[in-house]
């Protein structure tokens, strides 16, 4: 468990190191070259920096960063998929305001402190989770006018 | 004084609405902490979309100033700095407020804020025309050069890791180049529907700053964090300003730290404040009081952390390069109305430039008012569960992202930046380098093609970039930044520990 942050800085300096690495032959390799003659001095440089961090990685010198831990991934975990349900799918598949609504009282229920046992706290999310769709009504769909996808009922 | 002429536009009733609910809610956003100044002008953006390209600036800008004031109101009354530009506030106005001062210490900062802060606005007001025209001079070249100069300097100054901060700056002009080539009209890195029209700022720039910010809070977990607020008791307005009056040094020390802190790019208001504090308490006859609730301590550090935002505006207004992440989101504000700044902006549209600079003239003004009654309330909002304002911030960030231009794309783009930084963040980088980055990518581009153009049809690539007074300063300037960096990165590792350097980031 003591190596989890250098194995995690490990894993995130390769993905960057791989990205640059993508992006620098990308840029030698596509045609035009005309047109790539920007990404190429930039890609150069990506590519020499991230291989210099994935390599003080491996060598376990890297100073800032704290990765995360175990217990803050377990957090992190549920509202994360939430997040990526609700922008990824739901948003476009149940309308912006219907899946807000679900999102937000979803959110309050897995986050908020107060006791899951107790009927005022439930009454408490809902009546926060309606103030919320009506402030968002109000400001998107009649003071700014932003068509959102609507799908179901509104 | 052709600003003069132009100070009636901030009081139609519009405009000077804008100013007082950008002031009201910049004071109450501030005030919450885990909403950055930058992340909350951010979400201001797409409502500005409807609005003038003059009150747009308004409402970001006077949500800029009240958000930096407002973050001494959790930094007095929580312990909790609203920014981090609030942290040296925090030594002294908290033990202030546990000694039954937290009214004298609220009044005291939003009235040392104001007075640097107008003085901040003064400095902008004078140098920007100035040195707008002398941009003109500028060449592509120069231009090339000094768009790389802002990504290095806040890559290298901002970041706690030179290299990394460096490589974000990189992430962020890769990211730029994304979509169609403007010459060739060649498709470049278009990996998915959602970036054939390249990256769009806006919803970047949400969820760089936004989605961050909600994963934080989403690891808190269900603990409820909120902390004790200490009552504030009435204490008569007059009593702060004679101290302030009293306390002279403290105020002239912060207010000059932070106006010469404040024009250099890419050093922000934490730093501003922190600087301020140390010399006025070496300049105090009183040195031993600081930290123990010394009201120059809270005046050293609010004068000067509202004394830069001014000047940190001069570059972004005369050379379109932003000096700090905000006034990256701001320069997106402009660039949404089609307004470039620079010689264009004083020359072409004087009344958006003059209404935009005086309002953060009179903003500052408004905030110091507001802010002395808007405390209490602030300090409430600062109370908001975290699992609340989590879900409101990813609401807006969604609804945000999208209005930009009604596409799905662009909250897809939101979504995957955000996600990405946050898992960049906790190994070292930052956000700040990378906005920068994707902002001036296109800036370096175009005037990269430009100068390759002029360059092969006279000297050569070589002469022409590398040579000429101001191409080697600003290259001397573009290394000197990143030696400096990389001296102090080095010299710091001497004395701190990995778990110090841990602990450092955690608090901030």
């Amino acid at each position: 468990m003591a190596d989890l942050p250098r194995n995690q800085h490990i894993i995130a300096s390769g993905i960057v190191a791989g990205v640059g690495m993508s992006v620098c032959y990308l840029s030698y390799t596509q045609q035009p070259a005309e047109a790539f003659t920007f990404p190429r001095l930039i890609s150069t440089v990506f590519a020499v920096l991230a291989i210099w961090t994935f390599g003080k990685a491996i060598l376990g010198k890297t100073k800032v960063g704290n990765g995360l831990s175990m217990e803050a991934m377990s957090r992190i975990t549920p509202g994360l998929l939430v997040m990526l349900v609700y922008i990824f799918w739901s948003a476009k598949a149940l309308g912006f305001y219907t899946s807000s609504t679900i999102a937000f009282f979803v959110l309050l229920s897995l986050y908020d402190p107060a006791p899951h046992g107790e009927i005022k706290s439930w009454i408490k999310r809902a009546l926060i989770t309606a103030g919320f769709l009506a402030i968002m009504y109000g400001l998107f769909a009649m003071l700014l006018n932003v068509y959102t996808p609507r799908e179901i009922f509104f | 004084m052709e600003f003069l002429l132009y100070f009636g536009d901030v009081f139609t009733p519009v405009n000077f609405g804008l100013l007082l609910i950008g002031t009201i809610g910049g004071l109450i956003l501030g005030a919450t902490p885990g909403l950055s100044p930058t992340m909350a002008v951010a979400l201001l953006i797409p409502f500005t979309f409807k609005l003038e390209a003059a009150q747009g600036l308004i409402l970001l800008g006077a949500a800029y100033t009240s958000t930096v004031a407002g973050g001494a109101v959790s930094a007095i009354l929580l312990k909790i700095p609203g920014a981090p530009a609030n942290i040296a506030t925090t030594l002294d106005g908290h033990t202030m407020a546990q000694k039954g001062e937290g009214a004298k210490a609220l009044q005291l900062s939003f009235i040392s804020s104001a007075i640097g802060g107008v003085f901040g606005v003064m400095l902008l007001i004078f140098l920007t025309p100035v040195l707008a025209k002398w941009a003109l001079a500028f060449g592509p070249s120069h231009l090339f050069w000094l768009a790389i100069l802002g990504v290095t300097i806040i890559g290298s100054l901002d970041s706690s890791s030179v290299v990394k901060g460096l490589l974000s700056g990189c992430i962020g002009l890769w990211l730029a180049t994304i979509g169609f080539d403007d010459i060739m009209g060649a498709q470049r890195f278009i990996f998915h529907p959602a970036v054939s029209g390249g990256i769009n700022v806006i919803p970047a720039l949400i969820g760089l700053f936004a989605i961050p910010q909600v994963i934080t809070m989403f690891a808190k977990g269900r603990n409820d964090t909120s902390a004790e607020v200490i009552e504030v008791k009435k204490q008569p307005v007059m009593d702060s300003i004679r101290e302030v009056i009293k306390r002279k040094r403290a105020l002239g020390i912060g207010t000059a730290i932070g106006s010469v802190i404040g024009l250099i790019p890419g050093v922000g208001g934490q730093i501003a404040g922190l600087v301020a504090y140390d010399q006025a308490k070496k300049f105090s006859p009183e040195r031993d009081k600081f930290g123990t609730g010394h009201s120059e301590g809270v005046i050293a550090a609010e004068a000067a952390n509202n004394a830069m935002v001014g000047p940190s505006l001069v570059p972004l207004l005369t050379l379109s390069i932003p000096g700090s992440p905000t006034a990256a989101v701001l320069l997106g504000g402009l660039l949404i109305h089609g307004i470039f700044p620079g010689s264009d902006l004083f020359d072409n549209h004087p009344d958006v430039a003059w209404t935009f600079i005086n309002s953060m003239l009179i903003g500052q003004i408004l905030m110091c008012i507001f802010g002395l009654y808007v405390a209490g309330l602030a300090a409430s909002v600062a109370r908001v569960p975290h699992s609340v304002m989590a879900a409101v911030v990813l609401g807006l960030a969604l609804f945000g992202s999208y209005s930009v231009q009604n596409s799905m794309g662009d909250v897809y783009v939101m979504a995957s930046l955000g996600i990405g930084m946050y898992f960049l963040e906790r190994f070292g980088f930052s956000a700040a380098p990378l906005v920068l980055g994707l902002i001036l990518g296109p800036i370096a581009e175009a005037n990269f093609v430009q100068g390759s153009m002029i360059a092969n049809a006279t000297n050569g690539l070589g002469p022409y970039f590398m040579t000429g007074t101001l191409n080697l300063t600003l290259i001397a300037v573009v290394i000197a930044s990143i030696v400096y960096s990389i001296w102090m990165e080095l010299r710091q590792a001497r004395y701190t520990t990995k778990d110090d350097a841990v602990h450092k980031e955690e608090a901030l």
